[in-house]
């Protein structure tokens, strides 16, 4: 496909025009930043290292160039200086788990590409493959500073795919995919027993035990399949030597998408997201994930405050959330708002998510709440920036002011974590983003403020 | 999240059989314990008192004698033997109320066997064991409306409560509350009928079978008329036409003895509503979910039509896809009556942030945002000369706050109901004075 619209392109007639159509294309739909732009006055909340009161951002070509005190950054000749006093400057917030891309209007089944069914077992799914950039949910969420997210598969599945983390700007799902199959989820929630039922309806998987086996074969399969290509890939190496000379070429295995899927993981490349609730399936999945040396990240384990201890001890972060989550009956009501701040205290790196598409944009407001259950606030604010930048490999590119990252950057009245605060600016690769989603048309058409 | 709330249904049914022995034989020992009973008086002091209908009172005081509010205000005189709560400087509100949820219903939210079921009530589902009553209280609610789902065109009677957790059923009922009735329109009803090929599967199939019902309770109605003419006029004769619950209860909305509630979301359909409502007689309480109220919020406004409606929410299905946060605010602005209900357990935990919203999209001041989930809210329950306001003859239901209520941090100390505390933070266990574990 791609071969075939390069050769038209460099054959055809039109050639001229369709070049002349593309760098209009581009410089419309992929902009960089034309000019240095300068925050001023503003109080700098750095998340790194601090807060400066009276502070000083520049950003250049898409990065931040320089953050301090007013008095000590140079500003850059032909900027645009913004001033932003009273305003508070924080970077880009991060969703740690969304649907972003992937639905428009929940109940239209047309309009979802939430996952596939058919089996538990789909790691060779990408959502990258289904982003949709032009969603209209996506500039609703980043107008209220919500620049980055994870792009999670619906969580049905014991492995329904591989996750992207997406930039929310851009006109193509290229300009926004940052990182394609950046994670991939693994469920044990008890949720994916969709095979349960009256006993003659039954298939397996329909218990624990059967998604247990069910995932072990898999990555003894996938293992098995990066051993035979590995051997083949060494055959092949060594080539025919003196005396094997009338041997045949090594024969190169089949290809199988599922498993080849499952190699990096399975090799500790990228990262596991484990998502569990109960304690007892959290200990399940853990001990099977430690048999194949998965690295991980876990995911809710919002009913495991019987283990929190063992949590910590396993040193990896944990993706909180969402903190609504209904507590059991026997359990008080504050059980799961708690969970942020008593996995902090323990020493575990934590990050919210909105487990949600639509009201994403919501995500600062759980951060904020948490600090009313034990949670430090800077702790609340990182939760949802440095960290989730950290925990997905992207602490040197996102998460803080800091000079040498990517300029997403957001203005706002005041406390990124009230529901009062209104975001007056959003920058995205230093670009800034006009503050207009399909609900500002509607409120405009209709006369609102 | 619904297997786990059925299942935790199931275990409710199987305590309250034990929970029935154990309210015969300790119930009274247990509530003649050390907190301050109802019928006593209480001094709250040293609060911000946020009383919806005359300000903000710094360094204020509240007195509560036998469960009322007996006086407001920064000075208050109180007798010597009311239990006084410091407040510590924080907020007081008046318990928050919410016009639209489905708890404690034990998923019996939907007779959904029929467009037209005017004849269910609410209360026979009521199940005053769920803890999503509690945990509503937790976050400060104090009354509910718990209204009859939307799959039927015309649905039940809806039930008012008190979220006095740990007290007996009938303790639960907000005494004296209007009725209120449960209408739907749009997709659900097209929707659950549509899908068994029955009638309705559209909006025309909708409208008709709510009009054909209402014709049927007005032939109803001159009937019953007629017969009661004739036996005051004398006439021994006179056979009494046959009872049809569902036909009587359909003659109480015409008789406008029932509070119209409409699940309702496109703007078209507000104005099909309020045209059949005029045609037939009766008036349209309240709009619920609304979401499109901002585009014909003078029309709303000129019938006196409130809307109960979510800050947020938004895409979940077709008719859900024009909702903006600007719409509460926007409609207010044209006189509409605004309350922020939940429909959900889990907004139910904290309205208060839910209507803070409202400040920040289209600009509502501290009060009229408070009023989205207290005074309009007790409006459209038809129950705001007894509560939604801090006000002396009102009920003292009011929440003390740890934080500014409006905003991400307000979480409640403490709440009363009546006069008497049914929540407080700073206890161990679920935090409730009236509620003992095993119950």
């Amino acid at each position: 496909m791609r071969k075939r619209a390069a050769s038209f392109f460099v054959t055809s007639q039109y050639a001229p025009l369709v070049l002349a159509f593309f760098t209009v294309f581009l410089v419309r739909l992929a902009p960089a930043q034309q000019k240095p732009v300068v925050l001023r006055g503003g109080k700098l909340l750095t998340v790194s290292h601090g807060t400066i009161a009276n502070g000083v951002l520049v950003m250049e070509n898409g990065k931040i160039t320089a953050v301090g005190d007013a008095a000590s950054v140079k500003i850059p000749s032909g900027a645009r200086v913004v001033n932003v006093a009273g305003m508070t400057v924080y970077p880009g917030l991060i969703d740690s788990e969304t649907q972003l891309g992937l639905t428009e209007i929940s109940a239209e089944q047309m309009t979802n590409d939430l996952v596939e069914v058919s089996d538990e077992i789909m790691p060779h799914m990408h959502v990258f493959d289904a982003f949709h950039a032009e969603s209209e949910l996506i500039p609703v969420t980043r107008i209220n500073g919500v620049t980055n997210a994870i792009v999670a598969p619906q969580s049905r599945d014991t492995l329904p795919g591989q996750d992207a983390f997406v930039q929310l700007a851009g006109r193509s799902a290229d300009d926004m995919l940052m990182v394609r199959d950046i994670a991939m989820p693994l469920n044990f929630t008890g949720a994916e027993r969709r095979n349960q039922g009256p006993f003659d309806k039954r298939k397996f998987p329909s218990t624990r035990m059967g998604l247990a086996a069910q995932l072990r074969q898999a990555f003894l399969d996938a293992q098995d399949y990066a051993q035979k290509w590995a051997d083949y890939e060494k055959k092949k190496g060594e080539g025919p030597s003196g005396d094997d000379k009338g041997k045949k070429e090594p024969v190169a295995p089949k290809h199988d998408l599922k498993l080849e899927a499952l190699v990096p993981y399975l090799q500790g490349k990228k990262p596991v997201v484990l998502a569990a609730e109960e304690a007892s399936d959290l200990e399940t999945a853990v001990r099977l994930a430690h048999e194949f040396n998965l690295k991980l990240v876990l995911n809710h384990i919002s009913h495991s405050q019987p283990v929190l201890d063992e949590v910590a001890k396993l040193g990896v972060p944990v993706i909180v959330g969402p903190i609504y989550e209904d507590p059991k009956p026997e359990e008080r009501y504050d059980t799961i708002y708690r969970l942020p701040g008593d996995l902090f205290k323990r020493g575990v790196k934590i990050a919210f998510a909105s487990f949600d598409a639509h009201n994403s944009r919501n995500l600062p407001y759980q951060a904020g709440f948490a600090t009313a259950f034990g949670l430090p606030y800077d702790e609340a604010l990182k939760a949802i920036t440095l960290n989730p930048a950290q925990i997905w490999g992207l602490g040197d590119k996102l998460g803080s002011l800091d000079s040498g990252k990517i300029a997403n950057v957001v203005v706002a009245t005041s406390d990124p974590l009230d529901v009062r605060t209104e975001v007056k600016q959003v920058f995205i690769n230093g670009q800034e983003i006009p503050l207009t989603s399909r609900q500002t048309r509607l409120r405009d058409e209709y006369g609102g403020k | 999240m619904l297997h786990r709330f059925t299942m935790f249904v199931r275990l409710t049914a199987t305590l309250s059989a034990l929970f029935l022995l154990l309210l015969i034989s300790g119930r009274a020992a247990a509530q003649g314990g050390p907190q301050p009973s109802a019928a006593n008086e209480v001094l709250i002091k040293n609060a911000v008192v946020m009383t919806v209908t005359h300000g903000n009172i710094q360094n204020g005081s509240i007195y509560v004698k036998d469960g009322k509010i007996a006086a407001v205000g920064a000075n208050v005189s109180a007798s010597s033997s009311a239990t006084v709560i410091d407040a510590g400087g924080k907020y007081v509100t008046p318990g928050i109320i919410d016009s639209h949820s489905h708890i404690a219903l034990d998923d019996d939210v939907n007779e959904a066997t029929s467009p037209i079921t005017p004849q269910m009530m609410m209360i026979d589902a009521f199940d005053y064991h769920d803890k999503a009553i509690y945990r509503g209280l937790a976050g400060g609610v104090t009354t509910s409306l718990l209204l009859h789902g939307s799959a039927n065109m015309i649905g039940g009677q809806a039930v008012v409560i008190k979220h006095k957790y740990g007290a007996n059923r009938d303790a639960m009922l907000f005494p004296g509350a209007p009725r209120s009735i449960k209408f739907a329109s749009g997709e659900n009803p097209k929707r659950v009928y549509g899908s068994r090929e029955q009638l309705p599967s559209t909006r025309m199939g909708n409208f008709a079978v709510q009009r054909e019902a209402l014709v049927q309770a007005q032939d109803y109605m001159r009937d019953w008329d007629t017969y009661q003419a004739k036996v005051k006029g004398g006439d021994k004769d006179a056979v009494p036409p046959k009872h049809d619950l569902k036909l009587e209860a359909l003659a109480d909305v015409l008789r406008g003895k029932l509070l119209v509630q409409i699940h309702c979301y496109r703007a078209d359909e507000f104005l099909t509503e309020m045209a059949m409502a005029k045609e037939f007689g009766y008036k349209v309480r309240a709009f619920h979910h609304a979401l499109e109220a901002y585009k014909v919020p003078e029309k709303l406004a000129a019938e006196g039509v409130g809307i109960a409606t979510f800050s947020d929410w938004w895409g979940y299905k077709n008719e859900a896809w024009d909702a903006i946060p600007w719409n509460a605010v926007m409609s207010m602005l044209k006189g509409v009556r605004v309350a922020i209900k939940s429909d959900s357990e889990d907004f139910a935990r904290r309205l208060n942030q839910e209507a803070a919203k409202t400040m920040r999209y289209g600009g509502a001041t501290e009060e009229e945002a408070l009023k989205m989930i207290t005074l309009n809210a007790a409006w459209i329950i038809g129950v705001d000369d007894r509560v939604g306001s801090i006000e002396v003859g009102k009920d003292a239901d009011l929440v003390i706050w740890d934080g500014y209520p409006l905003s991400s941090y307000g979480v409640p100390n403490r709440v009363l109901i009546d006069g008497d505390t049914y929540f407080d933070r700073s206890l161990p266990g679920f935090g409730m004075p009236h509620y003992k574990e095993g119950q």
